[in-house]
């Protein structure tokens, strides 16, 4: 926060020139090449999911049930990371689970961050008893395990994708919202707002042209950030029965699945779950590169 | 400090009040909470029936009413599945889940705190690198998935723990890592860059003006100060524990309120679930509470604020 109260006395922001040169050099030479990989192919494998995955996702074959991965004795390259219970093909579930994951993240970001973007704004910009009635709202939040409404949500509503892009939306809103509004209260005190302001431009123009460019390079570093954040909590609920629903492959219940044959069919759990953990990883890496490019203020965040 | 308490007395109040009427409303969202409440194979005079006996064939406000007069006398309803008050079964299980939480948060601490010290003295170095990518990779893990791994790995292979289950001391030590775990890579992250910021200050400046040596300039005059923001985030990493203990709980078949949470959600017991929401969301506000006050009560700064 002490940055952002600088800028406040300062008026004016650095630049746009200033603010390049003071940016590390070599940004794009420092790109992640293997989180970039690891994104890049999950992307490819989800979009082509029909085409490069192996089987059906849903078929089952009982008498190829528990084949274990090709590398191991007993496995085939048939099935190049074995099969569970139901003798499905577990690389063709996960291809289609990434699906899954990315498709939830998605729907949750856009309308989570969404939502805290707008609060974030509308708080920042009006402050006052609305921004401090607000600022409220997201400390309950924050300090709210949030994972329990969530879970009570899949349980009204019935389990579904547009139930986990609710519950996530309660999940995240708050952390966008606040950090928007902090970037909303700097970006307000300069000069071209009140230009705006003196030619005529109402509020909820000021705020929809003028402010949401300017924290726009904020907010897709804040979405960024949060993408491994909201596939550990989609798996999470998932992994709980709040989920997608089966037959549809996620990795979170593919986890749940394999879990009771962990003694026999260790790959059923440790696959997948392999899988979360590489992919978050990838992303948020990756993430932190962008702050760091775009935004490097946010790093305390 | 008397008027900041009742203030934010009042205010924990008001968001229970909330929580409740979130309670109250997403039961009714979705349609008729009585088939929430229903087993499939319900009759429609079951459900009719049921209706009456819970009111829910009366106006909205008088069973709004109805729930939060329950709610204060500690009726929260039946347990489907049980066939007991949710309220009963929650309180049998919370000593099992309480056992649990303060071996995790003093591990955690015990491995954050050095880690984030290290970090923030030998900043840049091999070793700061090397506890940033603890932190990245304890961010990146499943906890449900770490404590599969754990088990596999301790219980199943090397037979050397208990996979699940209440018992002796040893039962105790793969739940609490994993649950510590959840906790360690934000509070490493908290211990660095909050010593790095009392690092710069004055004060330490004098101190090793004065002569002091680096380990009691580090541990006694920059730790303390650092220790802070670590304490006053409990309420945090306690919310978060709660968390946690879901998916521990149910890895390890740990007889606590996680489990409990997750038995309500897979067997849809909708009374128990929000039995259980109510009273975690009352001991969470109840824990915050608290720690406000202490801190408000250590730095005078707060109370004014």
């Amino acid at each position: 926060m002490a940055r952002v109260e600088e800028r406040i006395d300062v008026g004016f922001g650095p630049s746009p020139a200033a603010e390049a040169a003071s940016r590390p050099r070599g940004d794009l030479a420092r790109l992640p090449w293997i989180s970039f990989f690891i994104i890049a192919v999950l992307i490819v494998v989800a979009v082509l999911a029909p085409l490069v995955a192996p089987h059906s996702p849903t078929e089952q074959s009982l008498p190829d049930k528990l084949t274990p991965p090709a590398w191991q004795e007993g496995g085939s390259t048939k099935h190049l990371l074995g099969t569970d219970i139901l003798g499905r093909d577990v690389l063709s579930r996960l291809i289609y689970g990434a699906r899954v994951s990315l498709i939830v993240a998605a729907a949750a970001l856009l309308a989570g961050g969404g939502v805290g973007l707008m609060v974030g704004i509308v708080s920042g910009y009006l402050g006052g008893r609305v921004d401090s009635f607000l600022m409220r709202v997201v400390d309950a939040t924050l300090t709210f395990p949030t994972i329990l409404i969530a879970l009570l949500l899949a349980v009204s509503l019935g389990q579904g994708l547009q139930t986990i892009a609710i519950a996530i939306t309660v999940l995240i809103w708050a952390r966008f919202a606040r950090v928007v509004r902090g970037e909303v209260l700097a970006v307000k005190t300069r000069d071209f707002v009140a230009l705006a302001r003196v030619h005529g431009c109402s509020h909820l123009r000021i705020m929809a042209i003028h402010i949401v460019p300017n924290v726009l390079n904020t907010f897709m570093v804040l979405l960024t950030l949060h993408i491994g954040f909201v596939i550990i909590v989609e798996a999470s609920l998932s992994f709980l029965g709040a989920g997608i629903p089966p037959p549809t492959p996620s990795w979170g219940q593919m986890v749940a699945d394999g879990r009771s044959h962990i003694a026999s069919a260790w790959w059923l759990a440790v696959v997948p779950g392999a899988a979360i953990m590489l992919v978050v990883l990838a992303f948020n890496l990756f993430g932190d590169w962008l702050r760091d490019w775009l935004d490097p203020r946010l790093r305390q965040v | 400090m008397q008027r900041f308490i009742l203030r934010r007395f009042l205010q924990s109040v008001l968001l229970l009040f909330v929580l409740a009427l979130v309670i109250f409303g997403l039961a009714r969202v979705s349609g008729n909470p009585a088939d929430l409440l229903l087993r499939e194979d319900a009759t429609q005079e079951d459900r009719a029936h049921l209706m009456r006996a819970l009111g829910l064939d009366r106006p909205v406000h008088e069973q709004l009413y109805i729930f939060l007069a329950g709610a204060l006398r500690g009726n929260l309803g039946d347990s489907i599945r049980y066939r007991r008050p949710a309220t009963e079964l929650f309180f049998e299980r919370l000593p099992n889940t309480l056992r649990l939480l303060p071996l995790a948060m003093v591990g955690a601490l015990a491995i954050a705190i050095p880690l984030g010290v290290l970090a923030a003295v030998y900043r840049g170095t091999i070793i700061d690198r090397v506890s940033g990518a603890v932190a990245v990779l304890g961010l990146a893990t499943p906890s449900f998935w770490l404590g599969i791994v754990l088990i596999y790995i301790f219980s199943i292979k090397l037979g050397v723990l208990p996979s699940s289950r209440m018992g002796g001391p040893s039962h105790y030590v793969l739940p609490a890592i994993t649950l510590g775990v959840f906790l360690v890579a934000g509070m490493m992250r908290l211990v660095r860059s909050s010593l790095l910021e009392v690092m710069g200050s004055e004060f330490v400046k004098l101190a090793r003006l004065k002569g002091l040596s680096q380990t009691v300039v580090i541990w006694k005059h920059c730790l303390r100060n650092a220790l802070i923001p670590v304490t006053t985030l409990f309420g945090v990493y306690f919310a978060l524990l709660i968390t946690g203990a879901i998916v521990t709980e149910t890895v390890f078949a740990w007889p606590g309120v996680g489990r409990l949470t997750y038995e309500a959600v897979i067997f849809r017991d909708y009374p128990l679930l929000q039995a259980v929401i109510l009273l975690k969301g009352i001991i969470v506000l109840g824990v915050n509470l608290g720690v406000d006050i202490l801190y408000a009560y250590l730095d005078p700064r707060v109370r004014y604020a």
